[in-house]
């Protein structure tokens, strides 16, 4: 029987880590818009640098805002604590960053984020961390691409374009059996839908950009640690992970294993990374995500209610070549989907047209209620045609090897009617159907 | 760190990066069933940068440490006896929580003027366990320590804690359990320490028979160790003081800075 200290994960979205304000009884989560704040004497102030006691000191390292939205996200990951960042891409570089550096290595998942993939493929290679990629589903080839130098595996809950759902708990078990821990963007899918860390994550981070804000009014990110890793074990056995078990000298030779023996990578990911990189998360953000986790189960429940609904209309529809989403049982995901992710895969997934890319285009500019930009997870339904604005100067040769059509388009189902989304697609299948295939190409 | 013989065994214990100085004087902490030295992070590191030796071990059999884990109260006190003695230390402040309270009173009144002050944490005499929690321990232990978990905390707002800001100790609480669990693939040390608090019969006595000023540091909303549970030992202590903490039974957890206050007043003296 769940009590007070065992809540329900409607009751953690409202009140993890937040109770009422002390000083001013404000039920709502007060905007700490402070950068610093006032020690009660010098022996105080002395002992919060050191980590002798637990405060704020400076916004760039912790904030009272951005902790109730730390303590929320980790209550409802399941995990010990988190940091919240300036964005996903931050939460992101503040993992890999902590866990490695130039000489390292990493085994992620072919099918990420565009910007994820970015990060690992050109911009760490250039500070000395490599990466290879495998496909998602190929659990040998995770296996194969292990080295004595990697530091992590990486991959998304379901991966970019096509949702290939990751098998958390298989990959986590060739990760462990590698020394290494399991990193799993969880943007697409949230704790309502999946919760990483109970099937073998280690740690797990959000866009909270997207759903967890969910109103496309904020850019934020968020790194969560499970406590599952044995980063103390792993270097006896391998040497691997001195940034957690060596004497840090940037942090008076902290030994973070020693200090706290599920916490090192928290420690160690506040003190060092957020200290020096600074992508930290401004207050009145780490507010706007609040508001949105408020509502969480109930916007998802409603945007797997409204992607059903339209992934059935457009399979249905004559023009539509191909819906990719784990619904369909024709999706290569579905059978796992069913298992890891009963409540549905997810509102964002891509479908192709039956024509040109000049048709995909007229398709967009049809529709009126979706919107046409680039961003997921909103509130609203959103749209976007790949080959003609992100992947336009990609050749179809190209194009097809990443896996998108010239008639591939993205949504994003929002919360509208449902009805009124189906009938924006309708009209606007129409007039892609009747545009010239060549016009405009 | 420092890694320290005890009856042979070697025993791991937290110092907070600070080698041990003969001049200064000792706090050793001991911490509770299935937990380990990093329960201390806090009031260890404070207390090690302000004139003191800290000695947090992981128990024998737990964490770090080897040795067969205490299976009885009075094994516990053994081994902090001769913990001391390794150390060559002569006198002690010593600091226990939960079970690792029932060590550290029965190894104080075993110690005599060896101990300068006793602080209990979380106490309680009796310290029963229902038979379905020891089952539970013993058969179940994962779900075992999901209810330990939810018994042990009383608020979703913790202030910074373990980790600084951003700390989830519900979480923090589970995951360290696991981790100790799994640090002793040979014996249940989840089954063994309960057990060992439930079967200890000799709190009235032992308490009685204690010289150094008592400290008893107990949590209001604690529904493991309540504070009318800690009535038995608070009476029939010879110098007993209480400080009641708005907070659960991982009180350092959810009550950082009050349990160092209290703790640093009180050895102070």
């Amino acid at each position: 029987m769940p009590g007070y200290t065992d809540p329900g994960f409607d009751t953690l979205s409202l009140h993890a880590g937040a109770a009422p304000d002390p000083a001013t009884g404000a039920r709502a989560v007060p905007i700490h818009l402070s950068t610093s704040f006032v020690f009660e004497s010098s022996d105080q102030a002395a002992a919060l640098f050191n980590l002798e006691r637990a405060g704020h000191v400076y916004s760039r390292i912790s904030n009272p805002t951005n902790a109730v939205l730390e303590q929320r996200v980790a209550a409802l990951e399941g995990g010990i604590g988190a940091i919240s960042t300036a964005s996903g891409q931050a939460a992101l570089h503040l993992a890999v960053a902590t866990l490695t550096g130039a000489g390292g290595h990493i085994v992620a998942s072919s099918a990420l984020y565009g910007g994820s993939h970015n990060l690992l493929h050109y911009t760490l290679r250039r500070f000395g961390v490599e990466t290879s990629f495998v496909r998602p589903g190929d659990i040998d080839g995770w296996r194969a691409a292990a080295r004595p130098n990697t530091r992590l595996f990486f991959g998304e809950t379901v991966g970019n374009p096509g949702l290939d759902v990751l098998d958390i708990e298989a990959v986590a078990g060739v990760a462990h059996a590698a020394g290494v821990p399991l990193l799993v963007d969880s943007t697409l899918t949230t704790p309502w839908l999946l919760k990483p860390l109970e099937h073998g994550a280690d740690l797990v981070y959000h866009s909270a950009t997207k759903f967890l804000s969910g109103h496309g009014t904020v850019v934020a990110g968020i790194v969560v640690d499970g406590g599952s890793f044995d980063w103390a074990r792993e270097h006896a056995a391998s040497g691997r992970f001195a940034e957690l078990v060596a004497p840090y000298p940037g942090f008076h030779d902290m030994v973070f294993t020693d200090e706290s023996t599920v916490g090192a990578f928290l420690l160690r990911a506040r003190r060092e990374g957020l200290r020096d990189f600074g992508a930290c998360l401004s207050p009145h953000s780490a507010w706007l995500v609040l508001q949105g986790i408020e509502t969480l189960s109930l916007r998802m429940d409603r945007h797997m209610a409204n992607t059903h609904q339209v992934v059935e209309f457009l399979a249905a529809h004559g023009f539509v070549a191909r819906v990719g989403h784990p619904l369909l049982a024709s999706h290569p995901s579905h059978a796992l989907a069913r298992r890891l992710l009963p409540r549905g895969a997810g509102s964002v997934f891509s479908f192709d047209l039956k024509g040109s890319r000049a048709q995909g285009k007229a398709f967009v500019d049809a529709l009126q209620v979706f919107s046409h930009l680039a961003n997921v997870g909103d509130s609203r339904s959103l749209v976007i045609h790949p080959a003609s604005t992100t992947h336009f100067r990609m050749s179809d040769e190209a194009l097809k090897a990443g896996g998108i059509g010239q008639g591939t388009v993205r949504l994003s189902i929002g919360l509208e009617d449902p009805d009124d989304l189906i009938d924006d697609l309708r009209r606007a299948l129409k007039a892609a159907e009747k545009a010239s295939p060549k016009a405009g190409a | 760190m420092m890694e320290l013989q005890v009856h042979g065994n070697t025993t791991w214990c937290y110092s907070a990066g600070k080698a041990f100085d003969p001049a200064k004087p000792t706090v050793i902490f001991l911490h509770g069933a299935l937990n380990d030295h990093s329960v201390w992070i806090l009031q260890t590191r404070y207390l090690a940068h302000h004139g003191w030796n800290v000695l947090a071990p992981d128990l024998p059999g737990h964490g770090k440490s080897a040795g067969p884990p205490p299976g009885t109260v009075e094994a516990g006190a053994d081994f902090v006896l001769a913990l001391m003695d390794a150390c060559g230390l002569q006198r002690a402040v010593l600091v226990g929580h939960s079970f690792g309270s029932l060590i550290a009173l029965a190894a104080a009144a075993r110690a005599g003027h060896r101990i300068s002050h006793l602080v209990l944490v979380g106490t309680a005499f009796p310290m029963k366990v229902s038979q379905a929690l020891l089952d539970g321990a013993l058969h179940e232990p994962l779900k075992a320590i999901d209810l330990v978990k939810r018994l042990s905390h009383s608020t979703l707002a913790p202030p910074p804690s373990t980790l600084g800001p951003g700390t989830w100790v519900l979480g923090g609480s589970r995951a360290l359990m696991r981790r100790v669990l799994a640090s002793n693939p040979k014996l249940n040390v989840f089954y063994a320490g309960f057990k060992a608090c439930d079967d200890y019969r000799d709190g009235e006595a032992a308490i009685q028979s204690v010289s150094a000023p008592t400290l008893f540091i107990l949590g209001k909303r604690d529904q493991m160790t309540p504070p009318k549970a800690a009535q038995s030992l608070i009476a029939h202590a010879r110098n007993a003081s209480v400080t009641l903490l708005d907070a659960g039974h991982q009180l350092m957890a959810e009550a950082p800075d009050g349990v160092l206050m209290a703790l640093r007043e009180f050895i102070a003296d």
